[in-house]
């Protein structure tokens, strides 16, 4: 019988080692895999390369990620929000290395990447700096740029409901970045406020096929990031 | 009639937003940028519908909730809390982007820090060597949207103007704003430059041309509206 689920968060990613490049779904808070980063805090793996939109609030999440020295490189389209402290005070110091990539490029470099297709060309950024020295090639008389798909070995993922085999659904626009992540990485892993028997999800209403998911642990009642901030709390 | 101090001049924000809101047919589908932009939405003309996007992956966005029934998980694009309209849809990233880069986005308001005679944007970085750079959402939205509208103050906090003929903060795109709304004017970027639509009420035109930096066209050449 196939069954994904895990029991304890602490061995749903052991096996993430220093260097690995790693997808975290989530937009802000909404969606982010909170448990399942505090994990890899406990982990303690470093090196990491992170692809994320963002780079955390406060002192909790990724953001506490960050601030215990274990991310290398950040991939996202938005670095700053107004909770964000950590990762625009190691960047300034020159401690941490920021690809900037436009939010739909990233997404499309995601749902390139977990399709196979290597790289595809894209109207966003001609004519700014963040095409400069890269390929640019003029189909039907518009310029376009090229750009690369983007591959996991992890994927860190939230849903709302989870079978044993891994079918996922989402909760509104907490869905965001997840479903391309699980399909782009080697191993995802999930965390899922529930889980439900198979069966119970009707099949029109699966958003993330189970053939994405490797692992699955339940966290019924979610830390909410922004509830952390205000209490000042910080992890670990 | 109003008075003729200067402080009552020109338009304000609810009045910059009531006027792009105007010039929205009905039916669009239309994305608002954070700030003065998220404005319009409060405008919309009577008999008109306009349904709104949001990059996180939402059709249908409606407004802010009742103070206390905030949603962490039901969010728009600058991270506040909104509501979903009867008949809104989420969906992910992959798809709320095909929604703009295959232009099935009809309009897209958006701030500005420049605007240049032939319609390049920059808005979102100064280039300041210790910025830290953050795009969003931004240039996938003038790339891929059908038309783009500006919402801004006409200058900065310190008078600079932020119409000019060439851009010097880093683009956003090129060539993609089609009107500008400022506190002063309803502005065209046309192939010949900027050229005034219309005037904010106690403004002059030869006060908009000596606060925007490249040369402005009075509305009677060739104005074609729609």
């Amino acid at each position: 019988m196939i069954d994904k689920r895990i029991k304890t968060i602490a061995s749903v990613l052991s096996d993430i080692s220093d260097g690995a490049t790693i997808m975290v779904g989530g937009f802000g808070e909404a969606g982010s895999p909170i448990e399942l980063i505090h994990a890899l805090i406990d982990n303690g793996a470093k090196e990491l390369t992170v692809i994320n939109n963002n780079t955390g609030n406060g002192e909790v999440g990724l953001a506490a990620l960050i601030g215990n020295g274990q991310v290398k490189k950040m991939i996202c389209s938005y670095p700053r929000s107004s909770h964000s402290k950590v990762f625009p005070e190691l960047f300034r110091a020159g401690k941490i290395e920021l690809e900037i990539v436009p939010q739909g490029t990233l997404a499309e470099r995601i749902r390139a990447g977990g399709a196979g297709i290597p790289a595809f060309y894209t109207a966003t950024t001609i004519g700014t700096p963040l095409s400069e020295g890269k390929e640019i090639r003029n189909i039907k008389g518009r310029d376009y740029v090229l750009e690369y798909g983007l591959v996991a070995d992890f994927a860190l993922i939230k849903c709302e409901e989870a079978d044993r085999l891994g079918n996922l659904t989402y909760n509104k626009t907490a869905r965001n970045f997840n479903p391309i992540m699980c399909t782009a990485a080697k191993v995802t892993i999930v965390q899922a406020r529930k889980f439900v028997e198979v069966g119970d999800l009707n099949p029109e209403h699966v958003i993330t096929p189970n053939i994405y998911v490797d692992r699955i642990v339940e966290v019924t009642t979610p830390l909410i990031e922004s509830q952390l901030i205000e209490k000042g709390a910080r992890y670990p | 009639m109003s008075s003729n101090t200067t402080e009552k001049a020109g338009w304000n924000r609810e009045e910059m937003a009531q006027c792009a809101a105007r010039d929205i047919p009905n039916g669009s589908y239309v994305n608002l940028g954070i700030g003065i932009p998220e404005l319009v939405a409060r405008f919309v003309p009577d008999g008109r519908e306009f349904i709104y996007h949001t990059e996180n992956g939402l059709l249908g966005m409606g407004p802010s909730p009742e103070p206390g029934q905030e949603d962490p998980e039901l969010i728009n694009a600058g991270k506040r809390a909104v509501t979903a309209v009867p008949g809104a849809s989420f969906f992910h990233h992959g798809d709320s982007f095909t929604m703009i880069r295959g232009g099935h986005i009809d309009v897209c308001v958006l701030g500005a820090m420049q605007i240049s005679q032939t319609g390049d944007l920059a808005n979102w970085s100064t280039g300041a060597p210790d910025a830290i750079p953050a795009v969003g959402g931004a240039m996938d939205l003038v790339a891929g949207v059908k038309t783009i509208l500006v919402i801004s103050q006409h200058t900065t906090k310190n008078g600079i103007p932020k119409l000019v003929e060439n851009c010097s903060y880093p683009l956003t795109g090129k060539s993609v704003v089609s009107r500008i709304y400022t506190d002063l004017a309803i502005i065209d970027v046309t192939p010949k430059g900027f050229q005034l639509v219309s005037l904010a009420p106690g403004v002059s035109f030869d006060e908009v041309a000596a606060k925007t930096d490249a040369p402005l066209l009075p509305p009677t050449i060739a104005t074609k509206e729609s």
